[in-house]
């Protein structure tokens, strides 16, 4: 038994403490306002060791933010009877909103498949674990489509080679997080591998929020949503009546 | 000047928006459709979420329609009583409506009837339209004097009269009854307001004139989309006030140049522009059918048909 706790113990603490990470991060929260058009985010840090820096291969960093999970239907269009309709789909119980992967080289150089596996890091592998797929036989094809779709809407983001790495102790990068954010905790997580190991990690969030009108509407549409609606059709009918107005002013003149 | 829409959770370009309500305004109060059908795959378009983009779509046509519909109380080309008589089957027609699509939607493929529904039905509507407004236009143009729509048909010979003083009419209110109720299950089926099926239906099979027409659609519309509006914002919670307001400038302002522009035009213009505005819908929702697209795959959130 006691054996068995060191054994623990060492699988807890001992990557960790040959090399740890030390984070700085621009800013921790987001705020969602009217006029917000996308934050950049600054990821820096130091590596912190108590031993030399050890020989062999280089210290890598990879970095990843993902955005709250959402559940998703992917739907696939086909030829029936020379129409194109959607017959097939997918739900994914949730995929993340956004997700982005920065490396300080190329991503099948600085982490091994089976570390891919064990740490989900790259976007495949996220959306493939990202919760049960139910559905079809052909998940991969669907996996794939939507990886493609979020990739081109920059939803999803592999930036190899975008980690800056200095005497392989201090490094950043930045990330960037479009204008069409969901609201919640974005988890950013901090790798740092040698020769495709793992042999520390960080973990933090960043907190992406409505404030100010945003959140006022937002709350009100959840918690009173028929005075919600009886003030979006005030807003209607008086703007229709004030263009009307305004109009027959304009003419008499 | 972009704006983070607070429901839809996406950022887009305000003056996008104004410029998208001001051209669905004018063709609003030309035409006496709601113009839902044009707007919401524009906003699909600019990455609104369709679900947000119908029922928001819904609150911005209460303001063009409202907007519209005053300048044509003032011209008095309003029928509040077949307005009303439309409005109240329509209402029972949805409510039939919203249970048929709920049956359609448990046997699955419902997006396809619909969309096969509408390219049969605006073909048919459209092309009809077109070549009737194109002889009339001819006729007028030989000089003779302008065609008389059949005045006596079987609608005459209908119980329940009532006199429509305002459109000219005195028929019996079975037909209005009717066609309220078939353009309000439609309208349920396929999620528009159903302006441009009720518009049509008013000239050809109540024969009411075109100018009444337009008004009395818009009056109806109004409180089916203020309904349409209630029922997402309370169940679905996908109305954005934000995205509302932008499409609403745009549209109040654009409604009241349409109805300036509708009352220079001459009935059967006004008819043949109708006509070729439905079949361009309809050429678009066939090609969508037909051409494959570059992208098989679409990405919907979750839970929804």
């Amino acid at each position: 038994m006691r054996s068995l706790l060191f054994s623990l113990l060492l699988l807890v603490a001992g990557p960790a403490a040959a090399e740890e990470v030390v984070l700085g991060l621009s800013k921790d929260k987001v705020a969602i306002t009217a006029t917000f058009e996308g934050s950049d985010i600054l990821v820096f840090g130091a590596v912190k060791r108590e031993v030399p820096i050890p020989s062999g291969d280089p210290l890598e960093v990879l970095v990843t933010v993902s955005g709250p999970n959402v559940p998703v239907t992917i739907r696939r269009k086909d030829r029936v009877a020379g129409i194109w309709v959607n017959t097939d789909s997918l739900e994914i119980d949730g995929a993340p909103s956004f997700y982005a992967v920065a490396t300080s080289g190329p991503l099948e150089e600085v982490l091994s498949p089976g570390e891919d596996l064990r740490y989900q890091i790259s976007i495949p592998r996220v959306i493939r674990s990202a919760g049960a797929l139910h559905g079809l036989k052909d998940t991969a094809t669907f996996a794939d489509a939507l990886i493609r779709i979020r990739s081109n809407n920059n939803a999803y983001q592999l930036r190899e080679g975008r980690v800056a790495v200095d005497e392989q102790t201090l490094f950043r990068t930045s990330v960037r997080l479009p204008s069409n954010l969901t609201e919640g905790e974005y988890k950013t997580r901090i790798f740092l591998t040698r020769g495709g190991k793992v042999v520390s990690r960080y973990e933090t969030e960043i907190a992406v929020r409505k404030v100010g009108m945003e959140r006022w509407l937002y709350t009100l549409s959840r918690e009173n949503p028929l005075w919600y609606g009886l003030m979006s059709l005030a807003i209607a009918i008086f703007a229709g009546w004030a263009a009307s107005a305004a109009f027959q002013v304009l003419q008499r003149r | 000047m972009q704006i983070y829409l607070p429901i839809a959770e996406v950022s887009v370009n305000a003056f996008l928006l104004l410029g998208l309500g001001g051209i669905v305004g004018i063709l609003s109060g030309m035409f006496g459709v709601g113009g839902g059908f044009l707007m919401t795959p524009l906003l699909f378009f600019i990455g609104i979420p369709p679900a947000v983009a119908v029922a928001t779509e819904a609150n911005q046509i209460v303001a063009s329609s409202f907007s519209g519909v005053l300048a044509h109380f003032r011209r008095k080309t309003v029928d509040l009583r077949m307005g009303t008589v439309l409005l109240v089957g329509g209402l029972c027609g949805a409510a039939v409506g919203v249970v048929l699509f709920n049956y359609l939607k448990s046997m699955g493929q419902v997006d396809l009837l619909v969309k096969l529904c509408y390219v049969v039905f605006l073909g048919i509507i459209g092309g009809m339209m077109f070549f009737e407004s194109l002889r009339a236009i001819r006729k007028s143009r030989a000089g003779g004097p302008p065609p008389k729509r059949k005045k006596h048909t079987f609608i005459h010979k209908m119980p329940f009269k009532m006199r429509f003083r305002t459109s000219g009419l005195y028929i019996s209110v079975i037909p209005p009854l009717i066609v309220g109720v078939c353009v309000g299950i439609l309208a349920a089926i396929m999620g528009v307001g159903g302006g441009f099926i009720m518009v049509p239906a008013m000239i050809y099979l109540l024969g009411m004139p075109t100018k009444v027409v337009v008004g009395t659609s818009l009056f109806q519309i109004i409180f089916v989309t203020a309904f349409t509006t209630l029922l997402h914002a309370t169940t679905n919670y996908t109305v954005d006030i934000a995205l509302a307001v932008l499409l609403l400038v745009g549209g109040v302002i654009g409604a009241q140049i349409g109805t300036r522009i509708g009352t220079k035009l001459k009935a059967e213009q006004l008819r043949i522009l109708l006509a070729m505005m439905v079949l361009a819908v309809c050429f678009k929702l066939a090609l969508d059918l037909l051409i494959e697209p570059s992208e098989l795959y679409s990405i919907g959130t979750g839970g929804g048909h």
